[in-house]
């Protein structure tokens, strides 16, 4: 396949910022579509320019680095897959494929194709954790049994591999579903229950100093999240939100 | 310098109780005074962290992503073993320590593998009170499945995710200190250098991704945890940043880097589909209690599955060889990595490879989908001869237990093997061999302490599945705890380490130098280019089959690459900037040099042992005719290779392993 792509090119996070064009030839339908940015980057290599800078780590969908918006789309056009998953059998020859950062006030440009998520992680230091120490004078840990069902409702929650599409995805750039995500996964099991009321107020405060919008159900994230994180995440962080505000 | 495991004298059930009762601790007051780095948030860095601060140290922690949680541990997928014994099949800490050891095959310290085993039950207790929502039963307690190389059904998982969570559960914990102020994160920072003072690991130069910032960050005691160095190979499971460079730093400071050549090849991963790949993918080893593995009997039956003239699924039962039920049946398809890996190349050799390039075999569900489809329609009452039925219902529990790896594969192949046989090839996978340690898990430089995979310590030749988050998390939430506290415990007056000193000067000038070198030195090709070199001849010559003449010629290919990188290496951008050329040119140089040293070591060790296979050493003849030999007389040792300049020069140092508990018998899966 040959391809002409447009893309995102700003030299750090002062620079404005613009779009290029490159063309890249003989992309094969079995690459990954960072490997088709591997060729690319190869080529500018060869001819003494500057490579594109994207962010990507494991390759497999779980690390959560990589973070294209492609053709208008978080993690481009196939759905429940990260952006090192697509593959270019998505695509026709001589396509031209539009690649931008992932946007939101929230998350800034760090170079090309990098944003800076640090604010996700910041969340989770207000309150993504469960207080107990690690020096592992726990009980057995048969003594707490959980329902299958709440057990397995908590780990589809916590399949969560902060990516940022919802966000991204968003036009409110709002950041309910990965915040709803961590909370209904402690929700649902006993274990966090203890702390719920000042987890889910903390975390909600830090989300809303960090700059992300209002969630308007839209519903857009859920459409884009490449792990398939359900609405219904971000309701059981409303109800859990709505309890702790009137206890607290 | 000799080496000194510092093992604790007594019976080995008692070792770890007996050294914790008798080590020097620090007063909660003291240890406010007292600065730890951290390198690495895996599982190992992400726990020790979390616990060191937790306990009142300063910690520093480092990793080279943008978040910690994004560290290579992420992306393992099948279990967690702990010798919980919770289905009554016989398990035991005994038991769990007996088949580490075997699965090792005898080249691992019998003490750090009980102790291992000891802690392991606890690791889940702590993961449960964390929040790690592992698979369960419809009883609410937890399930289990079984890993390749024993007989009892041990290993806790959450789906196809079991790393993610267990990593999250650390990285909530860290997350708690980094609230809390007791731990300081520096993300996409790479640690360049180990710092020492007075011959002690007094801290390390790193450099800011963003700004390329050179930073020296100074501590009473450096904790690497940063994880194998499969890289080496360019295409492995590893992440695309997995590298060797801190271990490779510090083993130029000091550290005596052990057993080089123990790698393991993973049995199941996806088939190498083109030259453009840039990395492997992993089919998780929990396929293989439900999945079974076969080539066609029959040349003519290949050569027709490869023109696409016959479909697997369409191939007789009686016409498959299900090889490794046939060669090892006590085992089956849960036969360990190593001789899984082995016997999978042994067909393809043969010519049985199913794929385009003869390099591929079938992993097939097809049973365990009837078997379980059966057992749902009986459960729900429902027509067992239905067979669109039962093949639905059967489906539908393998994608329970796998949906995320055979979405992957799909994704990946472009082929549905809920309907046709998986197409899996052996792949670098992970590093046995890695920094030497002592018991307190600590290198030979004092004060530089190794954890996780980046250490050699506890699997020995060959590593049995799940065994990896294991270590990770009793590394460092359970023994560094203790390990680090004996030392520190003469710190307590030591005061602040300044960075305002000859040492860290001189080894920030270093570093400085050598990445100024990189952006003047404009050669001809990029650094992908000497990698993937590097790979092929690492692939090829120091693979999953190594023989003399392979490892000389490896050995002198590698020194000629290397010159030539240094020579012609090309790096655009600068030094001030985010530039991932020029970090990926320091990973390489430094992949260049362990390469070389990683044949020397295979070169020398003139047995077949675990994931090490000279085709010099096998059986020649009996029950086992064909199969790896080992030789304890010569070989019962750890080797440990010392620093001297070239990877040539560098000196060998054994300890010797000695087996007190375990009996030295040959490794039979049959
Ligand atoms: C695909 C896959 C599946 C696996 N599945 C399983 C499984 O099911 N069960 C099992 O037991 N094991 C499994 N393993 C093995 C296991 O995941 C790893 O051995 C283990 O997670 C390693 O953990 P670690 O903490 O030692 O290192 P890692 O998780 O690799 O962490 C390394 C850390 O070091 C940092 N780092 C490295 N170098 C530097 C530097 N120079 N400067 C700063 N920071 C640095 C990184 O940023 C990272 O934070 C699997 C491995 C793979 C590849
Ligand atoms: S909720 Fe989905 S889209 Fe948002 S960060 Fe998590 S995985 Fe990514
Ligand atoms: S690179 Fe890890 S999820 Fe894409």
């Amino acid at each position: 396949m040959n391809l002409t792509l447009k893309i995102w090119r700003q030299k750090n996070a002062s620079d404005k910022g613009k779009m290029v064009d490159y063309k890249v030839s003989d992309i094969s339908p079995d690459m990954s579509f960072l490997e088709m940015l591997d060729v690319l980057n190869e080529q500018l290599v060869n001819n003494d320019e500057e490579p594109v800078a994207f962010d990507h780590d494991c390759r497999e969908g779980i690390c959560g680095m990589c973070s294209l918006y492609i053709n208008g789309e978080a993690h481009g056009p196939d759905r429940g897959v990260t952006t090192c998953q697509l593959h270019m059998r998505m695509f026709k020859d001589g396509d031209t494929i539009t690649i931008e950062p992932f946007r939101a006030t929230a998350f800034p440009v760090v170079k090309d194709l990098i944003v800076d998520r640090g604010a996700f992680d910041r969340i989770q230091h207000a309150g993504g954790f469960i207080s107990v120490n690690t020096s592992g004078n726990t009980i057995d840990a048969n003594a707490i049994p959980v329902n299958k069902h709440d057990a397995d409702k908590a780990f589809e929650a916590a399949t969560c591999i902060g990516c940022g599409a919802c966000v991204a995805s968003c036009k409110n750039s709002s950041a309910m579903l990965f915040v709803g995500a961590k909370v209904s996964q402690f929700a649902l099991l006993p274990q966090g229950k203890i702390e719920a009321t000042d987890r889910v107020l903390n975390m909600v405060k830090q989300m809303d100093e960090e700059g992300f919008g209002n969630c308007t159900n839209t519903g857009a994230c859920e459409v884009e999240c490449p792990k398939g994180i359900s609405l219904e995440n971000i309701a059981r962080m409303n109800s859990e939100y709505l309890k702790a505000s009137l206890k607290g | 310098m000799a080496l000194d495991s510092k093992i604790p004298k007594g019976p080995i059930k008692d070792k770890w109780t007996d050294y914790k009762n008798h080590i020097n601790l620090v007063n909660p007051a003291n240890k406010r005074n007292i600065d730890v780095i951290v390198v690495g948030t895996g599982l190992a860095g992400g726990s020790a962290a979390a616990t060191l601060a937790e306990l009142g140290y300063n910690v520093k922690a480092f990793c080279f992503q943008d978040s910690p949680r994004r560290a290579h541990s992420i992306a393992a997928q099948g279990g967690i073993n702990a010798a919980k014994n919770y289905q009554g099949d016989g398990d035991s800490t005994y038991r769990l320590f007996y088949d580490t050891v075997k699965g090792g095959d005898y080249r691992s310290r019998e003490a750090n593998v009980y102790r291992l085993a000891e802690v392991s039950a606890n690791i889940i207790d702590q993961c449960v009170a964390q929040g790690v929502p592992f698979a369960r039963e419809y009883g609410g307690l937890l399930d289990n499945r079984s890993f390749g190389g024993v007989l009892v059904s041990r290993t806790f998982y959450a789906a196809g995710q079991t790393g993610q969570q267990l990593l999250l559960g650390a990285y909530s914990a860290m997350n708690r200190q980094i609230g809390r102020g007791k731990i300081k994160m520096y993300n996409r920072h790479e640690m360049l250098d180990v710092v020492k003072v007075d011959g002690k690991a007094r801290g390390i130069i790193t450099r800011n991704l963003i700004t390329g910032e050179i930073e020296r960050h100074s501590a009473h005691a450096v904790v690497l945890g940063t994880g194998g160095y499969g890289n080496v190979f360019f295409l492995s499971t590893n992440a695309m940043g997995s590298n060797v460079t801190a271990a490779w730093k510090a083993h130029k400071r000091g550290a005596y880097f052990a057993n080089p050549c123990y790698t393991q090849i993973h049995p199941t991963c996806i088939p190498v589909s083109g030259d453009h790949q840039s990395k492997l993918t992993l089919m998780s080893e929990s396929l293989r209690n439900d999945g079974r593995i076969w080539v066609p009997k029959h040349m003519k039956d290949v050569e027709a599955i490869k023109a696409g003239t016959l479909k697997p699924k369409d191939l007789a039962e009686e016409d498959r060889d299900y090889y490794l039920e046939r060669r090892y049946p006590a085992f089956g398809n849960l036969v360990p990595r190593d001789v899984a890996s082995r016997a999978a190349k042994e067909r393809c050799d043969a010519g049985f490879g199913v794929n385009a390039t003869g390099e591929a075999v079938f992993l097939d569900f097809a049973s365990a989908i009837q078997r379980y489809g059966k057992e749902q329609a009986h459960v729900k009452g429902l027509n067992e001869n239905d067979a669109a039925l039962v093949t639905k219902l059967g489906q539908e529990v393998i994608k329970n237990k796998y949906g995320n790896l055979f979405q992957m594969y799909e994704k990946i192949v472009d082929q549905d093997p809920y309907n046709t046989p998986m197409m899996i090839y052996p792949a670098v996978h992970y590093t046995m061999g890695g920094i030497w340690v002592d018991y307190n898990l600590m290198t030979t430089v004092p004060g530089l302490y190794c954890i996780g995979e980046a250490n050699f310590s506890d699997h020995g030749a060959n590593r049995l599945g799940a065994s990896a988050l294991m270590q990770g998390l009793a590394d460092g939430y359970f023994v560094l705890p203790y390990t680090i506290g004996d030392y520190l415990s003469n710190d307590i007056r030591t005061g602040p380490i300044s960075t305002e000193t000859k040492e860290f000067a001189d080894a920030e000038k270093e570093v400085r130098e050598k990445l100024d070198f990189f952006v003047n030195n404009k050669g001809k090709h990029s650094v992908d280019y000497f990698h993937k070199k590097l790979g092929k001849i690492m692939w090829n010559k120091v693979g999953m089959a190594r023989n003399v003449k392979g490892l000389t010629e490896a050995i002198s290919e590698i020194k000629a690459l290397r010159e030539e990188f240094w020579k012609d290496v090309k790096v655009p951008g600068t030094n001030e900037e985010y530039n991932e050329e020029l970090a990926k040119a320091g990973r390489v140089a430094d992949f260049l040099e362990l390469g070389e040293l990683f044949a020397k070591d295979a070169l020398n060790r003139e047995e077949s042992c675990g994931g090490h296979f000279r085709e010099d050493a096998v059986e020649l003849d009996g029950e086992q005719k064909g199969e790896a030999k080992r030789d304890d007389e010569n070989f019962a040792y750890v080797a440990a290779w010392e620093y001297k300049g070239e990877p040539s020069d560098a000196v060998l140092h054994k300890e010797e392993l000695e087996f007190k508990d375990i009996e030295l018998k040959q490794r039979s899966y049959k």
